[in-house]
């Protein structure tokens, strides 16, 4: 689903040159949920952000489903997002102008689908927002954000999941609860899931844990740890 | 492609909590396009006014003027017009008010027949306007008679007669207000001129006939006796001619205030422009997440250009009909230019060329920010601290391109003329540069020098210029303009002032006496004498007419112009003329001309050498022709010129030029004589005098009109009030015009503090927070604004010292003195504005609760 090859990331500031990403390689196989772990300024968020077609490496080549990301420009690769690729941020990232429904709605706009409402609206009411339907963001919990950017990155039935500390900006209770829906959504629909984190309990929900240090990959290895299955009934 | 319906639901639902803020941005322009609207409507509305108002304003279907008593061959071809006709003398004389002895220059108009044909005189009573032509009474302007508390009844002298005031003249066919100002009019029966006694040798008269044609097409008849008029030296003029001549004329003023708006109108687009930037800027992390979730850039400009284009829209509409509430204003505002009725119509096109232009100009100004969101990546949702838009894009120099090509396209349209378009644009482009070149020069250079030993309060209120997203520059641009227009204005109108004012100080002449005749000359000074006023100069003039130049002869030259030949008849100011030919005026003109052997004190030599005095016949008599005169009639120094004095022949040659100061109060002439040749010709005296106070003018003058009724007398204090009351008039149009721009400033100021109030009120909390009292708070916000004021009212200034500066060395050759005060008072004026304005609409900085804003901080 996803392969990186030899990628590296280099910045350019006032005359000098900074290795974000060193060579890193790794690929990750369809459904598979995998964690990016590691200490600030070891790279996770620029990788996430590379795999994800956000940004372009320095050298190196990034194929998301079958597609080399080097090979397209930046409305190409916003296609590409739209049809394959969900989001989830630390910081939610919904658009405050927007309700909750609308926020939903707007892959599926982008996508130039049809019941477009209706299909939010049963996200919506998977992730128990069924009566906040209509309400902006600001009027929304931190938790309650979350779960509608959750189930606006399920809209478009993504087939890879990138998710960013997603649970950096919630409290205990509730960071359990979204992690629950993360991995249930995931494993209902199927999707491959890519989780940067520094939650190593969240970290070990994950099938896989990749650790980056100072750029270079660390460790790359397999978890046995699964969800609570208490946490997901509570969905 | 996506449908363009889900650009505009997109575009709906990201604006719905910056709708009100993107209508506040909009503001800027409402107003530009407001004066678009009502000087387009206003100037179609004149255009009609004038077509349907032309007889009126003629009063005639044709007039022939002349500037001589008619010969006996003129009055044969006159009197064979086949037509009725009435007759006009006018000339300025003295008039006496009898009742409290105030005596002062006016145009007495003599008048026999029954003009106005079309239109009236109108006048209180009505019936004044039919009685005073059968009695020997007179129709006084309704100011003159305000002024010198005469009525309706009272008698006034005028040369050595006495009549009854009929009535007032409230309105007379085409004349407007200005011209009534500078030469209130008398009128009188034609029948008692010459038992007046007023018209003597050199006195200048203009004789008008007015006709009234009522067989056929009077513009045919015009066309077929044109040939005759011609070639006997007479003017005339039609409906026809006189309709052509005021819609050129006005459509010149029309002009100019269409595009005074455009240019308020594009300094609110700049405004405009800068608020979009900030909105984008705050946009930008709602941009990257929809750019995340699959929108391509494209689509990206596309949501935020809808939204541009509704509220530009929105605020076209809006402008275009606050236009025509502000249409309704302008007639008033021209009352005293405009010699006619103007009436209010709903111009349609002009509407809907206003909000077109609004529409247009809002969209090209807000592409420079709005291109920038193609710009903005999607990793802006992963790290915030990211640069928000990187790169130089070159779409960006074509936006610039497009806006240059519609401002010279716009300007095109409005002047019919590539050049001036481009000379509009271009200067446009400069003032612009130079503006905002003078505005960041300031910022640089305080910033610079700023003390960093002041009080914290003033460092902050500095500082708080130079916030993110601040609109400093253009706030400066915007409100400097207008600044600079009225500065401008009223530096030149100053300094007009200032030339009348200082051609009279130390001790020179500040009264003038015209008209007198040889036997009056020794009572005249015998007069003054005896009110110890001291006789400065003593004038002797000669009326003369040219009648052939290098061998070219008046009459052929006229024949023919009557012909159609190369002397064509609008040979004017500024028009090619073959190089040899000689401009026609100068043959049809009748001279007014000196003699003496030294040059005055206005005036200095640029060729040839001023003429020896001549002692017998056979000497030459070399003659001195100012330059200006020479150079626009195409006469050079050495050329032989004979003039036809009182009906002998004086062969003369051109022997030099001299340069002369028209604008300063003293007599110049076109041609100067040597001595030794005019001394016997019929000639009249103007004498120059000097007195010191307001009442001994008036003494001296009522003297002057008792004893000697046909002299007439101009003094300083009467020019000045007439200028200043002309300045004025004339001010208040332009004056109006450049409050557009001022208040366009202003307005982009109102949207500036409401658009950062939100940055304003943190910084407030913050403050307060941190100890500081509301008091403090409250003089760094004042400070703020007297920074922005200063700089603003200061970048003005001295771009209107410079422009008016430029004017007064290049069109009046004079250095410009400035009056410091009037500088400080402009200064005051727009920084008090700023301030006032600046503050009142941050009053809510100060009443927020630091809680409130800390906890939306979370």
């Amino acid at each position: 689903m996803l392969k990186i090859e030899k990628v590296s990331k280099t910045y350019t500031a006032g005359g000098r040159t900074l290795t974000v990403l060193d060579n890193i390689s790794f690929q990750v196989g369809e459904s598979e949920t995998v964690s990016i772990v590691g200490p600030s300024g070891s790279g996770k968020t620029t990788l996430l952000g590379l795999s994800a077609g956000l940004d372009r490496s320095s050298t190196g080549t990034i194929e998301l489903n079958g597609v080399s990301l080097g090979a397209l420009d930046e409305d190409e690769r916003a296609v590409l997002r739209n049809q394959y690729v969900g989001f989830i941020f630390q910081n939610f990232q919904l658009l405050p102008t927007l309700t909750a429904l609308e926020n939903v709605m707007v892959p599926l706009e982008l996508r130039g689908e049809k019941h477009v409402r209706a299909r939010a609206r049963e996200l919506l009411e998977q992730v128990g927002l069924g009566d906040r339907l209509h309400h902006y963001p600001a009027q929304l919990s931190g938790g309650e954000q979350q779960r509608v950017s959750l189930a606006r990155a399920f809209a478009n039935r993504p087939r890879i999941l990138f998710a960013d500390e997603p649970t950096g900006n919630l409290d205990t209770e509730t960071s359990e609860l979204v992690a629950g829906m993360i991995f249930d959504l995931n494993r209902q629909a199927g999707t491959t899931l890519v989780l940067v984190t520094h939650n190593l309990d969240l970290a070990a929900s994950t099938g896989r844990i990749i650790k980056l240090g100072k750029g270079h990959i660390v460790s790359d290895e397999t978890s046995l740890r699964e969800v609570p299955s208490d946490k997901k009934k509570t969905l | 492609m996506k449908k363009i319906s889900w650009y505009f639901l997109m575009a709906w639902r990201d604006s719905r909590r910056d709708q009100s803020r993107l209508l506040l941005f909009i503001a800027a322009i409402v107003l530009g396009i407001a004066a678009l609207v009502s000087t387009l409507s206003f100037g179609r509305n004149l255009r009609e006014d004038i077509d349907d108002q032309a007889k009126e304003l003629l009063g005639a279907d044709m007039v022939i003027y002349s500037n001589r008593p008619l010969s006996k061959a003129d009055e044969m071809l006159l009197d064979s017009l086949p037509n009725r006709h009435s007759e006009e003398c006018s000339f300025a004389s003295m008039v006496y008010f009898v009742r409290n002895g105030q005596s002062r220059l006016v145009q007495v108009r003599a008048i026999e027949g029954d003009y106005p044909y079309y239109g009236e005189l109108e006048t209180t009573p009505a019936a004044a306007d039919t009685d005073f032509r059968e009695k020997q009474e007179a129709l006084v302007d309704k100011t003159l008679l305000l002024q010198y508390g005469a009525k309706p009844g009272d008698s006034v002298r005028i040369g050595e007669l006495s009549f009854a005031i009929a009535g007032s003249l409230d309105k007379a066919p085409g004349r407007n207000e200005i011209s009534m100002t500078v030469a209130p009019p008398v009128y009188i029966p034609l029948r008692y001129m010459e038992p007046a006694g007023l018209l003597k040798k050199g006195s200048r008269v203009n004789y008008q006939y007015y006709y009234q044609y009522l067989q056929g097409d009077p513009e045919q008849f015009a066309q077929q006796i044109a040939p005759r008029l011609e070639a006997v030296g007479l003017h005339y003029e039609t409906i026809a001619m006189r309709k052509n001549r005021m819609t050129n004329a006005f459509q010149h003023l029309t002009e100019f205030m269409t595009l005074i708006s455009f240019i308020a109108l594009l300094l609110g687009a700049v405004g405009v422009a800068s608020s979009v930037n900030i909105y984008i800027r705050e946009k930008v992390s709602d941009i990257a997440i929809l750019r995340c979730l699959g929108l391509k850039a494209r689509q990206a400009f596309l949501v935020y250009l809808v939204q541009v284009l509704v509220v530009g829209v929105l605020g076209s509409v809006l402008g275009a009909g606050l236009g025509l509430v502000l249409q309704q204003l302008l007639p008033g505002v021209f009352k005293d230019i405009l010699p006619l009725e103007t009436r209010f119509r709903v111009v349609w096109p002009a509407f809907f060329e206003g909000i077109a232009v609004g529409v247009i100009v809002s969209l090209l100004f807000a592409l420079l920010p709005l291109l920038s969101v193609r710009k903005i990546s999607p990793l802006l949702t992963l790290r915030v601290s990211l640069e928000p838009v990187r790169g130089r894009d070159p779409l960006r120099w074509l936006v610039y391109i497009v806006i240059l090509g519609f401002i010279a396209f716009f300007s095109y349209l409005r002047m019919e003329n590539g050049r001036k378009a481009l000379v509009f644009t271009v200067s446009l482009l400069g003032a612009f540069l130079v503006l905002t070149g003078i505005a960041r020069l300031f910022l640089f250079l305080i910033r610079r020098a700023f003390p960093e030993r002041w009080p914290y309060l003033w460092r902050q209120g500095f500082a708080n210029l130079f916030r993110p997203n601040n609109q400093t520059v253009i706030l400066i641009v915007t409100i400097g303009l207008g600044t600079t227009f009225i500065g401008t204005l009223f530096f030149v109108q100053q300094f007009l002032i200032d030339q009348v004012t200082t051609s009279a100080r130390g001790g020179e002449g500040n009264m003038v006496l015209f008209d007198i005749q040889p036997d009056q000359v020794k009572g005249i000074e015998g007069l003054a004498g005896q009110y110890h006023l001291p006789v400065k100069q003593e004038i002797p003039i000669v009326t003369m007419r040219i009648v052939e130049v290098r061998g070219q002869r008046g009459d052929s030259v006229l024949g023919q112009v009557a012909n159609g030949g190369s002397h064509r008849r609008g040979q004017g100011f500024g028009e090619r003329m073959d190089s040899n030919a000689v401009g026609r005026w100068v043959f049809e003109q009748e001279l007014r001309v000196t003699y003496r052997d030294s040059l005055t004190g206005s005036e200095k030599l640029v060729a040839g050498q001023l003429g020896a005095p001549v002692s017998g016949p056979n000497d030459p008599i070399s003659i001195s022709l100012a330059e200006d005169f020479a150079k626009r009639w195409n006469i050079r120094v050495g050329d032989p010129v004979v003039f036809d004095v009182q009906g002998v022949r004086i062969a003369t040659v051109v022997g030099s030029l001299r340069k002369v100061q028209w604008q300063r109060l003293e007599l110049s002439f076109f041609v100067v004589f040597p001595r030794g040749v005019l001394e016997r010709a019929p000639q009249f005296d103007v004498m120059i005098t000097r007195v010191n106070t307001p009442e001994e003018s008036a003494r001296f003058q009522r003297a002057i009109v008792e004893k000697f009724p046909n002299v007439s007398v101009i003094d300083l204090q009467l020019v000045l009030s007439v200028l200043d009351e002309v300045l004025g008039k004339i001010g208040d149009v332009i004056r109006f015009m450049a409050g557009f721009c001022i208040l366009t400033g202003l307005i982009v100021l109102i949207t500036s503090v409401l658009i950062s109030k939100y940055q304003r009120i943190r910084e407030s909390v913050l403050l307060r927070t941190l100890g500081a009292t509301r008091r403090q708070v409250r003089i760094i916000l004042l400070l703020e604004y007297f920074f922005l004021g200063t700089l603003a009212a200061a970048t003005g200034i001295l771009l209107s010292l410079v422009f008016a500066e430029a004017l007064a060395r290049w069109s009046f050759e004079a250095p410009l003195m400035i009056h410091w005060v009037a500088v400080a008072e402009i200064f005051v004026a727009i920084m008090g504005l700023t301030m006032l304005i600046g503050l009142y609409n941050s009053r809510g900085v100060l009443n927020r609760p630091p809680l409130e804003v800390l906890r939306r901080e979370d």
